[in-house]
């Protein structure tokens, strides 16, 4: 498969930008999912919540002007804006779980065809923990994965069944890729876009799981 | 009602023991009540299990009393920034029990609050969920988790009044507040302590009913991920 083909980091970030819809609560994941915020379309006004107690999360913050008490989930210094507002992280997860949160957009290691999801953990290597995925996947409204379609040997990390400890069982119902867009549907997954140049043939041969 | 105490160490007098439950607020390094760690390690206290959202990073936050190996036992959602705590546990030297960030941080909200186990969604067909209770509510199923009770709380915040009435400041409330109620005992650190009366009673975000002792001192208020944004030229 050629560098070219399909989205790059930013791509799959702006794809998933698209899913996002006015007047949302949303939460972002760490890495890719992080980028979208660089994306939302212009008239489309989403606030964004940060799970360690932040609704209203801005950019980072100028130079100089960092402040060691405003940090986001993934530790980062950041800002906040007008309609900011702040709580515990009981208050946080209780409007996660409470379904008050539209979409969270969440990396992947695996993804399977029934919507299990692999995020957190590979067993005797990395031991870095959940954090908040578990409670997200578990409590919001929609859960679009954003991802690389193979590993770095090829392989597809699109399956029939994960092969790492869940982070959530049957909780994804959208998966975007480098190659393009899934839905968690019965009896699999739904191709719905391919990327910039990927062609049906390539998506399928990078796609181990079910395609209906 | 005088709960102020001129140092962490004089705060913490009496309430330390072996084998202990602490449970500690901060988010990463956010909100840490790193005067109280430090003064932890230096009471020499140890085989602690320690409730806390992460483990700090090495050489600070909690990453002291790991390098000092007072600790027997971490309940932690992630951590990923910490070197020393990796080692130790791929040894076998340091237990770990992972909780997922909010049933943590429900866990020490419903312990404080006097409910010994909730249901949550949350981990549901994960290794979370192996060995509890599982129950179906309106064609659902959730897993009981329980409250957790701990016998010291550490807690940082920003303003105090001498009752103990506590007030945050941004994402440095974070666990600050569940990790308070949750405990038997509760010691609070402070940037300021303010006069009584000085705190607007509409706009305090812990009352002082949870708070035994507090201790003012100066914090370090370390940045893990410093990111910035680029000025536009004008």
């Amino acid at each position: 498969m050629s560098e070219a083909k399909g989205w790059d980091r930013n791509g799959i970030a702006a794809r998933a930008a698209q899913e996002l819809r006015d007047g949302w609560y949303v939460n972002l994941g760490i890495g890719i999912p992080t980028l979208v915020a660089n994306y939302i379309p212009e008239g489309v006004n989403v606030t964004l919540q940060s799970e360690n107690g932040m609704l209203g999360m801005g950019p980072f913050p100028f130079e100089g002007e960092e402040d060691p008490d405003l940090i986001n989930a993934g530790k980062q210094t950041i800002t906040e804006l007008p309609q900011t507002a702040y709580f515990d992280s009981a208050q946080s997860f209780a409007m996660i779980r409470g379904g008050k949160i539209a979409m969270a957009i969440l990396g992947a290691m695996e993804v399977a065809e029934n919507g299990d999801l692999a995020n957190w953990m590979i067993p005797g290597k990395l031991v870095k923990g959940m954090g908040g995925a578990m409670d997200l996947v578990a409590g919001v409204g929609r859960v679009v994965v954003v991802m690389d379609h193979t590993s770095k040997h090829g392989e597809s990390k699109v399956l029939k069944e994960c092969t790492l400890p869940l982070t959530g069982k049957a909780v994804v119902n959208r998966i975007i890729t480098n190659l393009g867009v899934l839905d968690v549907v019965p009896g699999g997954l739904k191709l719905v876009e391919l990327a910039p140049g990927v062609s049906e043939d390539e998506f399928r041969t990078a796609t181990e799981a079910t395609l209906v | 009602m005088n709960k102020v105490y001129p140092t962490a160490a004089a705060a913490l007098e009496g309430k330390l023991r072996d084998g202990m439950l602490i449970a500690a607020g901060g988010f990463g390094l956010c909100g840490i009540p790193e005067l109280l760690i430090t003064a932890i390690r230096d009471s020499g206290v140890k085989g602690l299990t320690v409730a806390s959202n992460n483990a700090g990073v090495d050489g600070f936050g909690l990453g002291q009393l790991l390098e000092t190996r007072q600790v027997k036992k971490m309940i932690s959602s992630y951590v990923g920034e910490n070197a020393e705590f990796m080692r130790q546990y791929l040894s076998g030297e340091l237990e770990l029990e992972f909780n997922p960030q909010g049933t943590l941080a429900e866990r020490m909200r419903a312990g404080g609050a006097g409910i010994p186990g909730f249901y949550t969604a949350t981990g549901v067909g994960t290794v979370i969920a192996e060995g509890k209770e599982h129950h179906d509510f309106d064609g659902r199923t959730y897993i009981l988790e329980r409250g957790l009770v701990a016998d010291l709380a550490i807690v940082k915040a920003w303003k105090a009044d001498p009752s103990g009435n506590l007030v945050f400041r941004k994402t440095a409330r974070n666990f600050n507040v569940p990790a308070a109620t949750c405990g038997k005992f509760c010691v609070v650190e402070v940037e300021e302590v303010v006069p009584m009366g000085s705190l607007d009673p509409d706009t305090i975000h812990l009352p002082g009913i949870y708070v035994h002792r507090i201790v003012q001192g100066t914090h370090e208020k370390r940045i893990e991920q410093r990111t910035v944004r680029k000025r536009e030229a004008v």
